[in-house]
């Protein structure tokens, strides 16, 4: 990100070495695996099995699992409280048919989440493109506009957002929390999909035009087929965003626009209810889902998130 | 080699590809950015808002020894945390880098991260709150009589700080120690250097820029943390971002908080400034080398993008 603004853009593919046969325009997402590089599964003397950074490894991963296992294990619990009395599946039925308003807030999150991933990602990947290979005035100004978004704190954004929205006296609601979403998704898919398009040779484009292809047909016939993995993994990635975030949407949201983490925080301020466990499974199993969806690409998110 | 100089042709595309994001963050980013700026030099409107004459008022009302006292508190609190996350993600993200089940354990570090933030720090309240888990399990197993007060406080705030932003430490670790070249350790020991040698003269010098990008994601979310102090904290761990909101949507003093805001964006981005050259320096120190090694060190398709995140 930061080194791009120096180096041209990658105009011939001389430096790239693998063979250009186009289905592979991309390499495996199996990771940036030089040509050099040992394999991985060498070991070295050094690194033992249950040497010292394996057990810390353990222990913060069970660290990071801990709470979600007792949130989850009190989901089964038939009294409200965290004093277990007995096996139930009580406030699943409460979760599933005696919660409209939960649920009713999810239908916002998703609505929320599925356009504003929809448009960022319209947004960031074409822009990617423009950045990655051509050469304009603008250029650098967009760069760091995509990047600042990303590294300022949540609550700087939700508040600027905030006094942005009522100094040009926009009702807050469904539309400012979408318009908020897109924002922040923008950055994480401009990222993705460029790393994306390092890997891809530009020289690939110029044959595309040379045989006859139109801007237009080069765009939509070679590049986004190439880089689409790039794409949907950051548009996934966009909607988990959108659906997790609170901080942002709760600055910018209005009356009647209330999403899921809105309506958990209100459950958590005011009054816990265990419905909150429930949920918490379900969300969860979401989640993992989702990541082994993503399980080709993890390595390609962890580099950009 | 036909370098071309930059065409007509060329900036047209570039600018058609661009520009709808650039327009769209201009609106909703930097926009909203500049007014910030400007509202932190107004006044207080009588029902909120701002009105003129510009002052300086709201910088001076940042002197308030209160506030101060938070501030500090923030930096104390931010450094702590980020320091012991750092120790914590630092084997984690080598112990994974050399692991042969990489992506299984990406998933493990990814599966909670992804969790929504609410649902985790619920997780937290229900595990400390005075009949919580532990309290209830420790009182059942004989340990105690009384609760424990483990919750609304300093350590309790400190310790979901850690739980949260951890994931933002070890994903970049992991990224660049997994592109280190774990046989300069092997050459290091064959050399006569100790294991805490080879580890504190071979390792961490070269993996340097992940450390400080890692440092940097986590430091600026903490410094900004706003959901935390405020639900598992008490009155005596209020953060600078509790006092932001409060001047918005309590004290609506929209120039106080534009002002704090202002500060926060400025210690990020010279923070991300810090990150930037160091990665810079690194590169340009990588470019010396000649061709060959310095794939060995970078990979054919390093791009610079070492890592950057956002809280979510």
């Amino acid at each position: 990100m930061t080194t791009d603004v120096e180096k041209p853009p990658q105009r011939n593919g001389n430096h790239i070495k693998h063979k250009l046969i186009p289905s592979k325009l991309v390499s495996p997402p199996s990771g940036p695996q030089g040509p050099y590089r040992l394999p991985k599964n060498q070991h070295f003397r050094d690194h033992r099995r249950f040497g010292f950074s394996n057990i810390m490894l353990v222990l913060v991963i069970l660290f990071l699992f801990a709470p979600l296992f007792v949130v989850i294990t009190y989901s089964f619990n038939a009294a409200k409280g965290m004093r277990w009395t007995g096996l139930s599946l009580e406030w699943y039925k409460k979760l599933f048919f005696d919660s409209n308003e939960l649920w009713r807030a999810f239908g916002n999150s998703i609505m929320i989440a599925f356009s504003s991933a929809l448009v960022a990602t319209m947004l960031g990947s074409l822009a990617a493109i423009g950045i990655k290979w051509y050469r304009f005035k603008a250029r650098a100004y967009i760069q760091i506009a995509s990047f600042l978004p990303m590294v300022l704190p949540e609550v700087i954004i939700g508040i600027s957002m905030l006094i942005f929205f009522s100094a040009i006296k926009v009702q807050l609601g469904m539309f400012t929390i979408f318009a908020a979403h897109t924002t922040f998704n923008i950055p994480f898919v401009f990222l993705l999909v460029s790393a994306r398009l390092d890997e891809f040779d530009f020289s690939i484009i110029e044959a595309a035009r040379d045989l006859g292809a139109t801007e237009r047909q080069a765009l939509f016939k070679v590049v986004i087929p190439s880089i689409m993995p790039g794409i949907v993994t950051s548009m996934l990635m966009s909607v988990t965003m959108s659906l997790e975030d609170f901080v942002i949407t709760f600055f910018v949201s209005g009356p009647g626009s209330t999403t899921l983490p809105l309506y958990v925080y209100s459950m958590i301020r005011y009054g816990v209810s265990p419905v909150i466990n429930s949920l918490s499974l379900v969300l969860i199993l979401g989640i993992m889902i989702l990541a082994l969806t993503l399980r080709r690409f993890l390595k390609t998110i962890a580099a950009s998130s | 080699m036909n370098v071309k100089q930059t065409t007509v042709r060329e900036r047209r595309l570039g600018i058609t590809y661009s520009s709808p994001m650039g327009i769209w963050l201009t609106v909703f980013f930097m926009v909203p950015l500049l007014i910030i700026i400007a509202y932190s030099f107004l006044t207080k409107g009588l029902y909120g808002g701002v009105e003129f004459p510009i002052t300086f008022d709201a910088y001076l009302q940042m002197a308030n020894p209160n506030f101060m006292r938070v501030l500090l508190r923030t930096v104390w609190v931010t450094t702590l945390a980020t320091a012991l996350t750092i120790a914590l993600a630092l084997p984690c993200g080598y112990a994974m880098a050399r692991s042969k089940h990489q992506t299984l354990w990406l998933g493990m570090v990814i599966v909670p991260f992804w969790t929504n933030s609410l649902i985790r720090i619920y997780a937290w309240i229900a595990i400390l709150s005075s009949e919580g888990f532990l309290n209830e399990m420790l009182k059942a197993l004989g340990f105690i009589k009384e609760s424990l007060p483990l919750i609304y406080n300093q350590g309790a705030v400190t310790a979901v700080l850690i739980y949260m932003y951890i994931p933002f430490a070890i994903l970049p670790l992991f990224t660049t120690i997994d592109k280190f070249d774990f046989g300069l350790l092997e050459a290091a020991r064959d050399l006569g250097a100790t294991k805490p040698q080879a580890i504190f003269k071979v390792l961490m010098p070269n993996i340097r820029s992940g450390i400080i990008t890692s440092v940097i994601f986590t430091f600026i979310p903490i410094f900004g943390a706003y959901t935390v102090p405020l639900l598992v904290g008490g009155k005596d761990s209020y953060m600078i971002g509790n006092i932001i909101v409060d001047q918005v949507t309590k004290t609506r003093n929209w120039p106080l908080a534009s002002a704090f805001s202002l500060i926060i964006t400025l210690i990020s981005t010279l923070g991300v400034l810090w990150m930037m050259t160091s990665t810079a320096r690194e590169r340009a120190r990588i470019k010396q080398q000649p061709l060959k090694d310095r794939e060995d060190t970078l990979g054919p398709s390093h791009n610079g993008l070492t890592s950057a995140g956002r809280v979510s």
